[in-house]
């Protein structure tokens, strides 16, 4: 049971029921990927795409391994809540709800996917 | 929700295109573009992980000319979004917002991204990458 007052749950959360949550984490997940995004960008250019033992050894290396995690993980969650965003907006009727739920999922499998591919990389030996 | 006889607003067909516009609706395509190219890191960490037969075969789709140009275009889509992204944060703080400001800063959006993009395609092409 909360102790918090009618109003005072109320208060700031707007006709949506969730204040500017979606809204910030955009922006976070924004700031992040700018940096995540430039590294990756660079690093990407620079390299050999056609080696790919050195390019799973650049991997494997703990600094590339956590910031790939991260840049998989944040623009995993930036893209849905993008993606959503223009769901909401454009589409109506019956696949709407569908097309969200598909949003949702591609999502997670991807991140997912991409996971556990840079950690088999990583700590997996391949 | 039917219009009946109650006067309308012009809508987007009315408008005539303006800067301000085309680069909005120009974010949210370049973020679905995104959204695929998030597909597409994955599967190249995937084939990455996968071996070397799984790689070479994740590269001649990736090296195939139609995929190619979906490449480069996926990328000025990366870099307007980046771009972009970083003038909706500096309107975030407050900032920029006159007519005259919102149209300069328009333009800095799309020359970087077209020199972004020409820059990496220029290394990776004449660099002998793949």
């Amino acid at each position: 049971m909360s102790l918090r007052s009618p109003l005072g749950r109320a208060l700031g959360l707007g006709a949506a029921g969730n204040g500017t949550q979606h809204w910030w984490q955009q922006r976070v997940t924004a700031v992040a990927l700018a940096l995540l995004g430039a590294w990756f960008a660079i690093c990407i250019v620079g390299a050999d795409l056609a080696d790919r033992a050195a390019l799973t050894a650049w991997i494997a290396r703990p600094l590339n391994a956590t910031l790939l995690l991260l840049l998989v993980l944040t623009a995993a969650w930036h893209s849905l809540l993008g993606s959503r965003v223009v769901v909401e907006d454009y589409v109506k009727g019956a696949i709407k709800v569908p097309l969200l739920l598909t949003l949702q999922f591609v999502h997670a499998i991807a991140a997912v996917v991409g996971v556990v591919a840079v950690l088999q990389i990583a700590i997996g030996g391949t | 929700m039917t219009a009946g006889n109650r006067p309308l607003s012009p809508h987007l067909q009315i408008y005539r295109p303006q800067i301000t516009s085309v680069l909005s609706i120009s974010h949210r395509i370049s973020g679905i573009v995104l959204t695929a190219g998030l597909l597409l890191l994955v599967y190249w960490l995937a084939a990455l992980a996968a071996g070397d037969t799984a790689y070479a075969a994740a590269l001649a789709v990736l090296g195939a000319w139609p995929v190619k140009l979906l490449l480069f275009l996926g990328s000025f889509a990366f870099f307007y979004h980046f771009a972009n992204g970083l003038r909706h944060l500096w309107w975030d703080s407050g900032r920029g917002f006159e007519i005259s400001e919102v149209n300069a800063s328009g333009w800095v959006v799309l020359v970087a991204a077209t020199l972004l993009t020409a820059l990496v395609w220029a290394v990776l092409l004449l660099g002998g990458g793949s």
